[in-house]
């Protein structure tokens, strides 16, 4: 590999980490209130509005059901609509955005649903209004599952990143197509995959590390 | 206790149903007709079965669950017709312990007591001295850092009693709290709760299926069955003279007083023709449960007594002793003449040659 493609791969690499960075806080912001909600909102629970989460529900699977590619360019002119181009990354962060949200959200709920029903009764009977119980005691006993549903939400948006290349999106996935595939240079096709792979094993190896710092439920992760 | 005047009572349950809608098929009634006074600064005990309904009537006191019928009284103000911030004040004045703790893992011994503070919106610095104060007062201060993954079950209860006392509650609910815990932290944690009662005046309702934790701290007690309260009464006497079959069943498992295998075996109803023994339960109550009782019977009548089981315990401050005896059978009816002149209570229980 010439020293002139190090310069592209490290610019390409940043790229994709900036695309999945920004794309996963703004899911993060959408998706943790929407999980909260769905898991909160059934018949009979502390949010109860059965109707409301049946329709959530429904929007929800829709978004997960549309491949991401297909995604991506279904939603151009809203992404047009947004930040003014569809080419290049801010454009690409809107349909990574746009995937990320539901993935987050259904990944929160399982979290949440996670949670002792009793520690809910148990805070009810403090007298805890809906809102205290959600903030006190259900998002910081399912942070270690939040944690973990974070990290895969973030891995998969790596994955994704490198198909926004479609639109000109650019990133790590998008260099190895247009070098790797089409200009027939293997070893850059090798070089992003290596850097793919490492970039994953640093993502998950982070959020691991986080979940069992905020994980108190076994006695081995005493941390003091 | 029913009838007891309203303005000495912390919890006065009226007349309550409740009924659950049942997939598919109509309504399963979980209580029917259920009245009861909770004496203000006792220790009150309910006890039954799975199934029987008694969780149901605990979480009535403190509106997690809402009565279809009748009302729920708790210091005056009525629960079940309490909505939203009426109900969360009612809530605060009435502190929960569970069976499972219901602790958070995620903090801390002292974060968890001060949890219900927080939610009360009590300010910094009083939680602090608070928490301080419940920490001590349930012996936890060298493990006030720690999580709850570290602790034993004993430990966790203190907490959640310590948890449950944070705003100063006038009642305090117990759901089965010592039923996970082995038998001597059981004592520990029924010992706490004593105290806690004597200390400050505290009414406590607890749901039990053990007779033994009635035995050892109620001051009054409940039997529930079927949805329905079949007996209730101040614990001694209902131990004395315990008038429902559920009640029996339940106190033959405490009172050290069941037939060895080889009698019941083959014991009969009817007295059978020829010699034979009659098998008779003698409950002592009161002051004659110190009496010799057996040896006067011998001096005074010359009848002899087999003993077959039994045993003399303490029913809160009182002796209590139950014993199943047989006595030749032409003579039985006279000594048992004998002993309710005394004050004792006795029944036949059958009859073996």
């Amino acid at each position: 590999m010439s020293a002139n493609l190090i310069p592209i791969l490290w610019e390409s690499t940043l790229q994709t980490l900036y695309m999945v960075a920004i794309s996963a806080l703004l899911g993060t912001l959408g998706g943790l209130p929407l999980g909260v909600f769905l898991a909160t909102s059934q018949r009979g629970e502390l949010l109860s509005a059965p109707w409301v989460n049946k329709v959530l529900g429904l929007v929800v699977n829709a978004a997960r059901s549309v491949p991401f590619i297909i995604l991506v360019v279904a939603i151009i002119p809203f992404t047009r609509l947004v930040v003014g181009t569809s080419i290049g990354t801010n454009a690409a962060i809107v349909p990574l955005t746009l995937a990320a949200v539901p993935f987050i959200a259904r990944l929160v709920e399982n979290a949440i649903r996670e949670v002792e029903a009793g520690l809910i009764e148990a805070a009810r009977a403090m007298g805890a209004t809906p809102m205290q119980i959600i903030r006190k005691v259900l998002i910081p006993e399912a942070l270690p599952g939040i944690t973990l549903g974070l990290t895969l939400a973030a891995v998969s948006l790596i994955g994704y990143s490198a198909m926004v290349g479609a639109v000109g999106g650019q990133g790590l996935g998008d260099l190895g197509i247009r070098y790797g595939y089409q200009r027939f240079m293997p070893e850059v096709m090798l070089a992003v995959v290596v850097i793919l792979i490492v970039l994953v094993q640093l993502v998950q190896s982070l959020g691991e590390w986080i979940a069992a710092r905020v994980d108190r439920r076994a006695a081995r992760n005493r941390g003091h | 206790m029913t009838g007891t005047p309203p303005a000495n009572a912390a919890i006065i349950f009226d007349k309550l149903g409740k009924s659950f809608a049942k997939a598919g098929s109509g309504q399963v009634m979980a209580l029917q007709d259920v009245s009861l006074t909770v004496p203000t600064g006792s220790i009150t005990g309910i006890i039954g079965r799975s199934g029987a309904g008694k969780s149901t009537l605990l979480r009535m006191v403190n509106g997690l669950e809402r009565p279809t019928e009748g009302h729920v009284q708790v210091v005056g103000r009525d629960v079940g017709a309490a909505r939203g911030s009426d109900l969360r004040a009612i809530r605060r004045d009435v502190g929960m312990i569970f069976q499972h703790f219901n602790l958070l893992a995620s903090r801390t011994v002292w974060g968890n007591i001060a949890l219900p503070l927080e939610i009360a919106g009590t300010p910094s610095g009083q939680i602090k001295a608070r928490v301080d104060q419940l920490i001590d007062q349930v012996g936890l201060t060298a493990h006030r850092d720690r999580y709850p993954a570290e602790m034993s079950g004993g430990q966790k209860q203190r907490v959640g009693i310590a948890r449950a006392l944070a705003t100063s509650p006038k009642v305090l609910l117990s759901d089965e709290a010592t039923s996970a815990l082995d038998p001597e932290t059981t004592q520990t944690v029924l010992e706490l709760l004593s105290q806690i009662n004597r200390d400050l005046g505290l009414t406590i309702l607890l749901i039990t299926h053990e007779m033994a934790v009635l035995r050892d701290i109620a001051s009054h007690m409940a039997v529930i069955e079927g949805g329905r309260i079949v007996e209730s009464g101040p614990t001694y006497d209902v131990f004395a003279k315990p008038t429902h079959a559920t009640t029996r069943s339940f106190l033959s498992g405490v009172t050290g007083a069941t037939l060895p295998a080889f009698v019941a075996a083959r014991m009969t109803t009817n007295r059978p023709d020829g010699p034979a023994q009659e098998v008779i339960r003698v409950t002592f109550a009161g002051q004659h449960a110190t009496d010799p009782m057996l040896a006067m019977l011998a001096t005074e009548l010359g009848i002899a007594a087999n003993i077959l089981a039994g045993a003399i315990e303490e029913v809160g401050p009182h002796p209590f002793g139950n014993l199943l005896l047989s006595i030749d059978a032409p003579r039985a009816a006279e000594a048992r003449a004998y002993l309710e002149q005394h004050g004792l209570t006795t029944e036949v229980l059958g009859y073996v040659r």
